[in-house]
């Protein structure tokens, strides 16, 4: 079954659309982030040129994190002022990001951008994870007991002045590194279309050490809001959000979510982390083959979007 | 009045003289807008065409040949090349081909090497490999040489995307006279106004040419949304945002398990 989507300028095939909202819902369902990392690649490889990719998959990784910020909501798991710092950052973040997007789609250098980005991004931080959770999953076989959080340990980080205490997150800390990490998460979310889920918990789990508890409700708020205002923003100057494929991979994504979430329980912490790892290196590596095999066709042609009568 | 009124006339019969009682060409297309709409996944348009003679005309002894060039809306392209760079390959060098069409369809009742020599097949601009492809190259607008590996790599591409066809077969003869031809117009396809030019030849020489023109526009649905997010880019994205909360809100109703 064939849909023409508007904005996209071409025909998709629905079943294919929803297919992946749902394998890509099912993901984020079970590690708990948006699944952007994913989707963005997805729908380059379909053949929806970058820039719509990015643009659209925004709103849908909004909606996957709004259900999903909703039922952390209810149970409480997460730290509205802590969410609030890294939001106010997270706005100026993703406003210079979609500022940089425009400015690269320019100059013809916004597919290239992306991929490097995609490349290095998911390459170094797939790495980090991978051998992370490896090592993690290592000591708990040896029966040695996992490394818990010591009260003493300081990283320069907590050193940095306007501190300020979160009662939620039982953590007093400077506004700095928080602040930072919101605006570096709203910038490469509206550049890239991600969230930022992957990168954020990790994050604010080893830098802030905000506690596992409250940290995916938290990083899923700011999310939402980035990712919302990103869709907002990157509608009013490009004018590249495809609400129907926007709309198909929303319905795919929450449904898959709740399957996803449900086999999420059955692994480990370290498991999953391992799991998220090696998914998020192979995306790169794939982005890798691509900027580093000889490509079968050297010229591309693109359009400089200026139609003249 | 009355002096351009004569002036015009004399024109016409000056025109219209200036090849004795030569044939005439008729086309028509099946229609003239191209439906977009979401179930579309491309269309073919049909134009039919008839050659007019009287009892004056000369008889044609190689028979009729007709050349049907279809040309959508015209934009500026940039073709890039990747070179290697630091291990990886990026858009190193590039081209910009201003105002070139961003669709295009030639279509022959047979091989266009055969209708007409190339001089004449260049003047009318007549096939894909002879179609005016200007190149802007240090702020300097010209026609690109035929050997440009970057004309030939456009080329190439559009003809991959479905964009750019030339069908040597594509113009059927029903009669002597009376033809027929399948534009196709691929889904993929740019929307606004096609030029639908048709030329005749006999023995090598262009006897007369016709124009019409064909539109593909976006309808219902499809139309709705691609304007709203053209001209109400604030408004569309602030509604996109609010469907994605909706659907999110909706899920976490439906999926509760507390």
């Amino acid at each position: 079954m064939q849909i023409y989507l508007p904005i996209a300028e071409l025909p998709v095939n629905v079943l294919l659309i929803l297919f992946m909202g749902l394998a890509v819902g099912v993901i984020s369902g079970m590690f708990g982030i948006g699944g952007g990392f994913l989707m963005t690649p997805l729908l380059i490889f379909i053949g929806i040129t970058p820039a719509v990719a990015v643009a659209s998959v925004a709103s849908h990784v909004a909606a996957s994190s709004f259900s999903g910020a909703i039922s952390y909501w209810r149970r409480r798991a997460l730290d509205p002022i802590l969410a609030a710092m890294l939001i106010a950052a997270g706005l100026i973040g993703t406003t210079a990001g979609v500022m940089l997007f425009t400015l690269l789609r320019r100059l013809g250098q916004l597919d290239l951008t992306i991929a490097v980005s995609y490349l290095l991004l998911l390459g170094i931080v797939g790495s980090m994870m991978v051998t992370e959770s490896v090592r993690a999953i290592m000591r708990a076989r040896g029966g040695r007991p996992a490394e818990i959080r010591r009260p003493g340990s300081h990283l320069w980080i907590h050193g940095l002045p306007l501190k300020m205490r979160f009662k939620v997150s039982k953590i007093y800390v400077s506004v700095i590194p928080i602040w930072v990490i919101g605006f570096v998460i709203g910038f490469i979310g509206a550049v890239m279309g991600i969230g930022g889920g992957f990168m954020l918990v990790p994050a604010l789990i080893y830098l802030i050490r905000v506690p596992t508890g409250v940290v995916i409700g938290t990083s899923m708020v700011l999310t939402l809001v980035t990712m919302a205002y990103a869709t907002v923003i990157h509608a009013a100057t490009n004018h590249l959000v495809d609400a129907l494929l926007a709309l198909m991979l929303m319905i795919g994504g929450v449904i898959g979510a709740q399957f996803g979430a449900r086999a999420g329980a059955r692994f480990s912490g370290e498991q999953l982390r391992l799991l998220l790892g090696v998914l998020v290196l192979s995306v790169g590596l794939r982005f890798a083959y691509d900027l580093v095999v000889p490509p079968t066709e050297l010229f591309t042609i693109r359009a400089t979007g200026e139609q003249q009568p | 009045m009355t002096a351009r009124l004569i002036a015009l006339a004399l024109a016409g019969v000056f025109a219209g003289a200036q090849p004795a009682a030569a044939e005439r060409l008729i086309s028509t297309l099946s229609t003239s807008r191209v439906l977009i709409a979401s179930n579309f996944t491309g269309a073919d348009v049909v134009l039919f065409g008839s050659v007019e003679r009287d009892a004056q005309t000369v008889a044609r002894r190689g028979g009729y040949d007709i050349v049907v060039t279809v040309s959508g809306p015209r934009e500026t392209i940039v073709t890039f090349r990747k070179q290697r760079i630091a291990g990886i390959w990026v858009n190193a060098d590039s081209r910009t081909f201003v105002r070139v069409p961003s669709y295009l369809t030639v279509l022959a009742n047979r091989t266009i090497n055969d209708i007409a020599d190339v001089n004449t097949l260049r003047r009318t601009q007549t096939g894909l490999a002879r179609t005016l492809l200007p190149q802007e190259i240090a702020g300097d607008i010209a026609d690109s040489i035929r050997e440009d590996p970057f004309r030939l790599a456009f080329l190439r591409l559009k003809l991959e995307q479905k964009l750019y066809t030339e069908q040597q077969n594509g113009v059927t003869f029903l009669t002597p006279a009376l033809f027929r031809a399948a534009i196709p117009i691929p889904d993929n396809a740019p929307t606004g106004s096609y030029e639908v030019d048709v030329k005749l030849f006999a023995d090598g020489v262009m006897l007369a040419r016709t124009q019409t023109a064909l539109e593909v526009v976006k309808t219902g649905f499809e139309q709705f949304v691609a304007n709203a997010a053209r001209d109400h880019g604030l408004l569309y994205g602030l509604a996109t945002a609010l469907m994605a909360l909706l659907t999110g809100w909706f899920a976490s109703v439906v999926f509760r398990k507390d």
